[in-house]
């Protein structure tokens, strides 16, 4: 689903980003990608994303060569890889409900389509009941699934998250990290950038390490 | 048959992209609205100063127009020529004078306005009956109103010629030709044109850059809007739609605004306009502009609209991208 091959992401400034990646994630994979920060964690889940572009190497993401998409395929791309922020990146001046909506709208989804959408999303992630509200109102943990309902809604077959869980206490990151695997059961295909080591210890999938822009270690944890 | 499948297909694919299209133009055009009115206030300043910009240049030449139209109603009486008569010629030697020339070829016809109902009229209209009461005789002479022979072919030179010859008639004190006033009128008419046509420019460039700012500022004020439906998978067409329409909004309601004013002018205007027409003795009444008048300005302000909000948003949207 996801393949790198000898990418290195290089900043004007000259600091290296990402340097000789060489990855393969499967489709329906769940995978945790750690590391210090400035490791390079979010520079990948970029180059993923496609909101920058590979300074050299191939990225190939469900059969596309990322190098080669322009204009509106990069943002049929986009619309086929959901992404989580850790500062949830939600607009205040609008509710919930439309927040969620956001890509829907933006494929022209009708307006009776993006009704059921976003509630069965809200309904997901248990925030059924809070459509009209502002995100402002919400804690950081609710403000973060509807983040979550965002980037779910428009049923992307790819999942990037960076930092989901930076400001939360354990007992709700770990609830963040149930919704992840569900939707890895049916079938999505995640990639989590985190520093919560204790966290991702108690959890049975790979673990991918990034050091200084390099990718350290690849591994299956298989203590949990 | 599978060819027809194929192209069945092919059609349903289209019909759906074509559905997809208007759904977006339909979102953008209510959403861009929507936005307008949540700031009642601003839009309405905005669209006050692009009301007044259109409405200033638009009604002045609607006014020179009637102006020049109206004059031009008088042309065929233009070419008359007045001949004041010494003061001491009485009225059968007037007569005398009006048969002696009505000989010449050059002269269509001739019409008396003796001096006492030239004194009656002016009594009427002039306002100053009081006045003219303490003269003891009537100052006004008798007036010869020639009607030159004109055909294709005559020009300028030979209504001068004939006014030569009627100056040197020795009944004649003053000779007087009305197309005078009316070449100076069509000049000052033409620089007028020209001034509005200037004035004109200058407000719609105005209106540009009215438009083009307001719309440069909601994209800056939006900027992260624009980030996350580009995250999301918005084309820069997409994202670009709804500023786009606020132009054409700006435009319509600007335009209507100024439609607003200028039927507002020429209504405050109308009554005293008529006074005027009627001292000329003319019985053109200040008309309503008709339907194309109204769309050349409503149109016209709608492409100023959407030109300006081409020139807000053409290379900077596609700068704002997520990061």
């Amino acid at each position: 689903m996801i393949q790198f091959e000898a990418v290195s992401k290089r900043y004007a400034a000259g600091r290296d980003g990402l340097r000789d990646i060489n990855l393969m994630i499967d489709a329906g994979e769940m995978v945790f990608l750690t590391g210090h920060s400035g490791a390079g964690k979010s520079s990948l889940l970029k180059l993923i994303g496609l909101l920058e572009k590979a300074t050299r190497g191939q990225i190939r993401v469900d059969g596309r060569n990322l190098g080669r998409l322009k204009g509106k395929a990069i943002a049929r791309h986009r619309s086929r890889v959901g992404m989580i922020f850790q500062d949830h990146r939600l607009l205040t001046d609008r509710s919930v409900f439309d927040n969620v909506a956001i890509p829907l709208v933006v494929c022209a989804y009708s307006h009776q389509e993006i009704k059921r959408r976003v509630r069965a999303a809200l309904d997901k992630v248990g925030l059924l009941g809070k459509e009209k509200t502002s995100p402002e109102t919400l804690s950081g943990g609710e403000q973060q699934r509807v983040g979550i309902a965002r980037a779910i809604v428009g049923k992307p077959p790819v999942l990037l998250a960076d930092e989901p869980t930076g400001n939360l206490d354990p007992e709700l990151s770990a609830e963040i990290m149930r919704l992840f695997a569900d939707f890895n059961q049916v079938g999505v295909t995640l990639l989590i950038a985190t520093h919560d080591i204790a966290l991702i210890k108690t959890l049975p999938y790979r673990i991918l390490t990034l050091n200084k822009g390099e990718l350290s270690a690849d591994s299956m944890n298989l203590h949990a | 048959m599978k060819k027809l499948k194929a192209s069945r297909r092919i059609g349903g694919k289209h019909r759906w992209n074509a559905n997809k299209l208007l759904l977006h133009h339909l979102h953008a055009a209510i959403f861009s609205l929507g936005r307008l009115s949540r700031n009642a206030l601003s839009s309405l300043l905005t669209l006050a100063v692009i009301g007044i910009a259109i409405a200033l240049p638009a009604g002045l030449y609607l006014l020179l127009n009637y102006a020049s139209h109206s004059v031009s109603n008088w042309d065929e009486n233009s070419a008359a020529i007045s001949v004041f008569l010494r003061q001491e010629i009485d009225l059968p030697t007037a007569q005398a004078l009006q048969q002696k020339l009505l000989q010449r070829a050059d002269i269509n016809s001739i019409h008396i306005i003796d001096k006492d109902s030239a004194m009656q009229e002016f009594r009427q209209f002039s306002g100053f009956a009081g006045a003219l009461d303490a003269l003891d005789s009537n100052p006004l002479p008798h007036l010869l109103i020639i009607q030159p022979t004109l055909n294709e072919d005559s020009s300028t030179q030979d209504l001068q010629q004939l006014e030569q010859a009627l100056r040197t008639q020795p009944e004649v004190d003053l000779v007087q030709i009305d197309t005078a006033w009316l070449q100076r009128f069509q000049a000052i008419s033409n620089i007028g044109q020209r001034a509005i046509l200037v004035l004109g420019s200058l407000l719609g460039i105005a209106v540009l850059l009215v438009i083009g700012n307001t719309i440069r500022l909601e994209v800056y004020n939006r900027h992260e809007e624009i980030e996350i439906m580009k995250l999301v998978g918005a084309t820069t067409a997409f994202v670009r739609r709804p500023f786009l329409y606020t132009g054409l909004w700006y435009g319509l309601f600007g335009g209507l605004f100024a439609m607003a004013l200028i039927l507002l002018a020429i209504f405050w205007l109308s009554q005293p306009m008529q006074q005027l027409l009627s001292l000329y003795n003319s019985d053109l009444i200040l008309s309503y502009p008709g339907l194309p008048t109204w769309t050349a300005i409503v149109g016209g302000s709608i492409l100023l609209g959407q030109c300006g909000a081409w020139l807000a948003v053409g290379q900077h949207l596609r700068k704002i991208e997520p990061s």
